[in-house]
């Protein structure tokens, strides 16, 4: 069966008329047929001829011998019936059944210890059976990569090029001379430029087993300038191992792949790290900007900022109750929500407490953390201590693979989206609405923002519970990170506050510019140090930084920068 | 006004007026001293009298969470510096004592190895790593307690108050310290112990830690150290040194202007306050029986905070009297009702800042000096 399929098929790829290409096509598949026998005589020791339509090749799969089945799916493979591949794939999903009493095959979905029966020649219903009175087509590990490939053959001609280049790659993973043959058939008639170069890269990988040399400098050659795993295992042991290849321009040919390959992977790995970092970045950025508005501008410790947080997260999960069918719009109506629960709650802390310890941050500080324990307990009273998780709607899950080397996780692209737009929208706020305004004046002077007649303490209450509201949208965010528990908040507090402190207290830009900045030297600094000890030099550098400059990257005049 | 407060008002002025106060806090320790002792060893165990060896060893770390306390407004009440690190004083004090008894274990570990701690048999470690090695000697043991704490404390104080780093910002820093210190003690790269700390000690100078009398000697220490550490803070905040203390932390700016170099004031006491936070982990270590890298949580810090808080800063004995209440408190409400106690703890830290900012005993002086 072996030699006579590429040297055919290459006179059919050399011969550009439909006709020509048919009458090889027949005598491809009839040389091979021939072959077959001979092969499945020699490997089974079964003398059984097998049939060359489609109902024979089912009707002698189910007492077939691993060996034989192999020989099935390939003359299957060459004869491409109408609804082969659905045969083949439920094969491969274990729905393959054939009944005890006559042998038929159906392909079958079980509910209960009852069949759903379809029959494969027609994919018509047939009614439905016991499970008892039927038996599995078995199959093994070299089956199963057999059936991939078919499958992936049947692919080559679905109307979606996604699917044939899906296909492609599959049959790239395994290429053996028929596979081979396969790709070359299909390069013919092949349109979609983006599929035919995908054919291309598996034939020339093919074809770096090639006898001839000069055939194997052009597949490698031909790979230069591809970037995908495959391509570069492959190409990996020429480059590196002496004794790989004999000829020494293709061993430098792949050398000069294999690294160009490396210095992409190399970009792309920088590009991660980037990505990483940002990502990291933007969730400091997110739990830290509300309290850029408590601490930052009314100068206010806000030790109760984490738990702001929290209960931003436990709306989310609340929602996620009340609407357990939609995680989507949950997700999305959670945002609204947290803002209201958490900003409502930072009023309340703000009204009740807060009010009286202003000009005095350090009392500040010991009170606000009564009211994190407060709202801690209060927490495990209602949900629970134990840690709960929310879902992710489908949107938010999966990878957005951009090539061969780079794909980002989507939760964290949109979490990364989400904090630029929550900054952006809180600039918004207060640099150009009537409420920022009158923040702004009474952070800046308070007693002048009172004689021009703003009600100081209501902006108060306002300005805190925006900075609380915002926290609680950050608590959202969180939800789709990690899992929501009475804890949640308390981790962050030190690092919100370094941010805070290294961007430079009252300023929103220096927050964003420090939170993002932090977490990117942070994820520089892990595949050196290790995480824990990336986040300690990181703490370190802070600790010399702020002797350096007490007042941050970037000082600000204000309320706060006076009063400490 | 009235009659019952005339009366009480005669007591009160000796308690809290003048420079009663102190005494008292001494007539306590020495009430303590004797009492304790003779309770729980000289009273049969059946007795009604009888004091718990667990009471002795409770009261123990109540006492040393008071020299941890009187450090903390050593530093905050005199001179306005808010440290969220003090713990990492007192654990560091504690890790150094726990070294000690670590060594003192010897082949009595679970894998009997003669030289290493059961940790390292466990990570599969081949030798003492160099900064274990001395620690078999209480005589070379202990100046570590004291100076690894000091060290710390004048490394970082030096920095931070050279270049001026004040308030909220030093708070926050000191928190960050810490912070960074429990992250590298949970390594067990570090060498002490990792994640579990140190554990499972034997003895301390050859005196079973298991036996009562032992426990009762770790208590007298403690009585000792915190009245000898109190005594310490009075000699320095009535002298010349501690008059250039307050007048820093009421106009740091002028005191400066003056002539007066702000910042070694600072340093040495803030020096000085981490030492007695040291001496005072030294202590809860053999009576709790256990050190891990919990101890430098932020939040403990904030707990001591509030204990000096409660009881009242810029008093010393105030701070000795709310590290024994709250910690009292604490006791009982875990065991009772462990639900409330956040609750609790929470409201106390509300309503001392915002209705008591003079804690307990400025509470009751305001009182007793408006009666009289």
């Amino acid at each position: 069966m072996k030699p006579c399929v590429g040297r055919i098929a290459n006179a059919g790829r050399m011969a550009g008329s439909p006709v020509l290409k048919i009458m090889l096509l027949l005598l491809l598949s009839l040389s091979c047929f021939f072959n077959a026998h001979a092969d499945a005589g020699a490997a089974s020791d079964s003398d059984t001829v097998l049939p060359t339509d489609y109902p024979g090749l089912l009707a002698a799969l189910p007492q077939a011998d691993f060996s034989t089945r192999q020989q099935i799916v390939a003359r299957l493979v060459e004869l491409k019936p109408p609804h082969g591949r659905e045969l083949l794939a439920a094969w491969l999903d274990n729905k393959l059944q054939s009944r005890q009493s006559d042998g038929k095959l159906f392909l079958v979905e079980t509910q209960d210890d009852v069949l759903s029966l379809t029959d494969p020649l027609t994919l018509q219903a047939a009614g439905t059976g016991k499970s008892e009175d039927f038996e599995q087509v078995r199959n093994n590990n070299a089956l199963r990569k057999t059936l991939k490939v078919a499958i992936a053959e049947y692919d080559l001609a679905d109307p979606a090029p996604r699917v044939r280049i899906a296909a492609v790659k599959q049959m790239r993973r395994d290429l053996d001379e028929d596979t081979v043959a396969a790709l070359r058939q299909h390069l013919i008639v092949e349109k979609d430029r983006g599929v035919q170069h995908q054919v291309e890269v598996a034939l020339a990988l093919g074809d770096l087993s090639d006898a001839d040399a000069a055939k194997r400098l052009a597949a490698v050659k031909a790979l230069e300038g591809e970037t995908a795993p495959d391509v570069y295992n492959a190409l990996l042991p020429l480059a590196r191992d002496t004794s790989a290849d004999p000829d020494t321009a293709v061993r430098t040919a792949a050398l000069a792949a294999v690294q160009h390959i490396e210095t992409w992977r190399g970009f792309y790995e920088a590009l991660e790290t980037l990505f990483f970092g940002l990502s990291l970045g933007s969730v400091l950025v997110l739990a830290s900007i509300g309290l850029a508005i408590t601490f930052g501008v009314m100068g206010v410790i806000n030790m109760a900022h984490g738990e702001l947080m929290m209960l931003g997260a436990y709306t989310a999960y609340v929602m996620q109750l009340l609407l357990p069918h939609n995680t989507g719009a949950a997700v999305l109506l959670a945002i609204p929500a947290a803002f209201a629960v958490s900003g409502l709650a930072g009023i309340a802390i703000e009204r009740s407490v807060v009010r009286f310890l202003y000009g005095r941050p350090l009392e500040t500080l010991l009170a606000t953390f009564g009211v994190s324990l407060v709202l801690q307990q209060l927490v495990r009273s209602v949900f629970s201590p134990l840690n709960r998780s929310v879902a992710s709607p489908s949107w938010m899950s999966g990878l957005w693979q951009i090539n061969d080397l780079f794909s980002l996780t989507c939760n964290r692209v949109y979490i990364l989206g989400f904090s630029l737009l929550v900054f952006a929208l809180l600039r918004l706020v207060l640099n150009r609405t009537s409420l920022g305004l009158k923040v702004r004046a009474v952070a800046q002077n308070r007693g002048m923002a009172k004689a021009m007649g703003v009600r100081t303490e209501r902006i108060d209450a306002l300005t805190f519970g925006l900075g609380s509201g915002i926290a609680g949208v950050a608590g959202v965010a969180l939800s789709q990170l990690t899992n929501v528990g009475p804890n949640l908040g308390q981790s962050y507090i030190i690092d919100t506050f370094m941010v805070v402190v290294f961007g430079g207290v009252g300023s929103l830009w220096g927050t964003l510019i420090s939170g993002m900045g932090l977490g990117v030297v942070n994820k520089l600094l892990e595949p050196y140090a290790g995480a824990v000890m990336a986040k300690i030099l990181v703490l370190l550098f802070l600790i010399l930084f702020i002797q350096r400059k007490p007042r941050g990257l970037f000082p600000q005049k204000g309320r706060a920068a006076e009063g400490m | 006004m009235n009659l019952v407060q005339t009366r009480a008002a005669i007591p009160g002025r000796l308690l809290f007026g003048g420079d009663v106060g102190h005494r008292v806090f001494y007539g306590v320790l020495l009430a303590l001293a004797v009492l304790v002792p003779l309770l729980n060893l000289a009273v049969p165990e059946g007795s009604a009298l009888h004091l718990s060896t667990y009471t002795v060893t409770l009261m123990g770390k109540y006492l040393s969470y008071a020299l941890l306390a009187i450090a903390v407004d050593l530093v905050w009440g005199y001179c306005g510096i808010l440290s969220l690190g003090h713990t990492a004083f007192f654990a560091l004090g504690g890790y150094a004592m726990g070294m000690y008894l670590m060594r003192q274990i010897g082949a009595r570990g679970v894998y009997a190895d003669p030289l290493l701690p059961d940790f390292m048999v466990f990570l599969n470690w081949k030798e003492l790593p160099w900064y274990w090695h001395g620690f078999n000697h209480f005589a070379l043991a202990m100046p570590l307690v004291v100076l690894a704490p000091g060290l710390l404390a004048l490394v970082f104080g030096w920095f931070a108050f050279r270049s001026r780093v004040t308030g909220v910002y030093l708070s926050i820093i000191t928190q960050a310290l810490t912070y960074a210190l429990l992250l590298a003690f949970f390594r067990n790269e570090m060498g002490f112990g990792g994640n579990n700390g140190l554990t499972d000690f034997k003895e301390l100078l050859g005196f079973d830690l298991h036996h009562d009398a032992t426990r009762v000697g770790l208590f007298l220490a403690t009585v000792a150290a915190l009245a000898l550490g109190y005594a310490a803070c009075r000699t320095i905040t009535a002298s010349r040194f501690g008059r250039v203390v307050l007048a820093i932390r009421d106009a740091e700016s002028r005191t400066r202007f003056i002539g007066y170099r702000v910042e070694s004031y600072k340093l040495w006491l803030f020096v000085f306050s981490a030492v007695l936070a040291g001496v005072a982990g030294a202590l809860y270590v053999p009576q709790v029986g256990i050190i891990n890298p919990s101890e430098f949580a932020p939040i403990n810090s904030i707990e001591v905070v509030i204990w000096v808080a409660v009881g009242g800063r810029n008093t010393l004995y105030g701070a000795a009297l709310g590290a024994v209440l709250v910690n009292f408190a604490k006791t009982w409400f875990t065991a009772a009702m462990p639900e409330v106690w956040l609750y609790a703890l929470g409201l106390l830290f509300i309503v001392v800042t915002v209705f008591l900012p003079q804690g307990i005993v400025g509470f009751l002086r305001q009182r007793l000096g408006a009666a009289s």
